[in-house]
């Protein structure tokens, strides 16, 4: 187990942050957080790195305590915090070796090479932090992050503010470390919880909602899955309903429908068949997956 | 401790900071000396640096706050005091590596003060009639005492995020540490009875003292314990921010 979190909570004054949480994270995972704000989620990252102790119940990483292993435990860690903080006044060489120093890295100068390629900044190396846009800086962060090729990273909100192709870029760097590693981020951005994460953990108001492989919470999702059909023109489909296993017919516009589909069986060929049957001329037929911002929706709006 | 230390000097000398605290220091000193009548060696008519040595606490205790205000005010300011928490360091590698930065700092800019005693070394009638002990003695007291106020000013910017508020701070607690147990020992209250305990808590005392020539342990002692003692106030001021 890379982190083992047990009953952690946290209390600011009289406000729960966080509330009993417990969850375990293998070597190798990735593990998407998410949560809308204030659902506790940098706070219980700033326990997990040892930026701040927890009001009760333990963090292990790598088998460190949090609290009795701080400094063990910082160092098996690499971390980005969500504002990304930067010496805005050094250049980003300077700042990278100041970062291999503190972490004690020999042969540091490679390595920093290294972080340099991989995160992209080979055109941006001299120049001062200040003077980087938004997606630079967060390649900074990151290549700061995994400087000392960490056991397990742990990022807060990684691609906020980035445009497309950062994105892109960030997130195939993390899918690539998580490979080997442990990786741990937040987001509030669902595709990239999709299409990154192996599983994800829902917190809302301090408490996990739901800790599931992605696939399985699609499923969980009710087991509705949406298939959408288009005609050629307007076309009275209501005969669909009789279907089995349709639960619900809706008129987009006159010439296309939603089904609503309850069950896990595959029933295309038998809409099919029956389109052919009433000679309707079908141009298009989609079906949509729930996707998890369909489950974030639903789960936090509800608790 | 070494990285911290290292990159403050960095960030001192590739910015204006460091230029700008030597520049000042040495002008201020220099207008003192040489310049200004009332205080001017050549007015003086006696080889000493007295001069430069009774104002450099007094521009100390505005320049030293200057320099340290920054020390933990703009990490909590930038958040980059959780980049530094979260690294494998130690809150007292931190506060240390910091600590030396600002000193050598300060050290940096008296440096060249050097020149004004061999300047004063070479206009002695004859050449030479200099009190060097007492030189190297006030050098020395002023090293420790330029030391004090740093770990001052440290804890006073450990204190906040504002560096305005943390300059002010460490203006009014250098006065208060070097100046005020003089004036207070002055009071009926302790005056003929305990004065000279009252006395001996500030900062003054020991720096004249010292400044006499004569390196009493006492006033080492004295000095490392303030040193001490604010650092400690510093790095307990750092874990409080941890809650």
């Amino acid at each position: 187990m890379s982190v083992v979190v047990k009953d952690l909570t946290k209390i600011y004054g009289a406000q729960k942050a966080i509330d009993s949480l417990n969850f375990e994270v293998e070597k190798g995972q990735i593990i998407g957080f998410l949560g809308p704000n204030g659902a506790g989620k940098t706070t219980t990252m700033k326990i997990i790195t040892g930026f701040m102790p927890a009001t009760s119940g333990s963090a292990e990483v790598c088998g460190y305590d949090v609290e009795t292993h701080s400094r063990d435990v910082r160092r098996a860690i690499g971390y980005l915090p969500e504002h990304n903080p930067l010496y805005k006044e050094m250049y980003v060489r300077e700042y990278l070796s100041f970062v291999a120093d503190v972490m004690g890295l020999r042969n540091s100068r490679a390595r920093i090479d290294d972080m340099i390629e991989k995160t992209g900044l080979g055109r941006e190396q001299h120049k001062v932090i200040s003077s980087l846009s938004k997606g630079y800086r967060q390649r900074v962060g990151l290549a700061q992050a995994l400087m000392h090729d960490p056991e397990v990273l742990i990022l807060d909100e990684p691609t906020s503010g980035l445009d497309p192709n950062q994105l892109a870029e960030i997130r195939t760097l993390i899918k690539d470390f998580g490979k080997e590693k442990t990786v741990i981020f937040s987001s509030h951005i669902m595709q990239e919880v999709q299409a990154l994460c192996d599983r994800v953990i829902i917190l809302n108001k301090g408490k996990i909602i739901a800790d599931d492989p992605i696939h399985k919470l699609q499923q969980r999702a009710s087991g509705k899955k949406i298939i959408n059909l288009h005609f050629d023109k307007k076309t009275d489909a209501s005969a669909l309903a009789k279907l089995e296993g349709i639960s619900g017919v809706q008129k987009i516009n006159p010439s296309a429908v939603e089904l609503t589909v309850g069950g896990d069986k595959d029933i295309r060929p038998a809409i099919f068949k029956e389109v052919v049957k009433q000679g309707w001329v079908l141009v298009e037929m989609k079906e949509e997956k729930i996707s998890v911002e369909n489950i974030f929706q639903e789960l936090t709006t509800d608790a | 401790m070494l990285s911290i230390y290292k990159k403050e000097i960095f960030s001192f000398f590739s910015s204006l900071m460091a230029y700008i605290v030597i520049g000042l220091f040495l002008i201020v000193t220099g207008l003192f000396m040489w310049v200004f009548t009332d205080t001017s060696i050549l007015d003086y008519n006696y080889a000493g640096l007295e001069q430069l040595f009774s104002i450099a606490p007094i521009i100390f205790m505005f320049l030293i706050p200057a320099i340290t205000m920054r020390s933990f005010a703009e990490e909590y300011q930038e958040g980059t005091i959780e980049f530094l928490f979260t690294k494998p360091l130690e809150d007292w590698q931190i506060v240390i590596g910091k600590f030396l930065a600002n000193w050598s700092l300060v050290l940096i800019a008296f440096l060249p003060t050097l020149v004004y005693y061999y300047s004063v070394y070479q206009l002695g009638s004859p050449v030479g009639n200099v009190d060097t002990g007492a030189v190297i003695g006030s050098y020395i007291g002023l090293m420790f005492l330029s030391g004090g106020f740093v770990a001052i000013g440290m804890f006073a910017s450990s204190l906040t995020n504002n560096q305005i508020v943390a300059f002010l701070l460490a203006i009014f607690l250098c006065f208060f540490m070097h100046w005020t147990f003089d004036s207070i020992s002055k009071m009926p209250v302790f005056y003929g009875s305990t004065d000279d305990i009252v006395k001996k808590i500030g900062m003054n005392y020991h720096y004249l003292s010292i400044s006499n020539g004569m390196v009493d342990s006492r006033d080492v002692v004295y000095f490392l314990s303030v040193i001490g003692f604010f650092l400690m106030l510093s790095i307990s001021s750092l874990n409080r921010r941890k809650w």
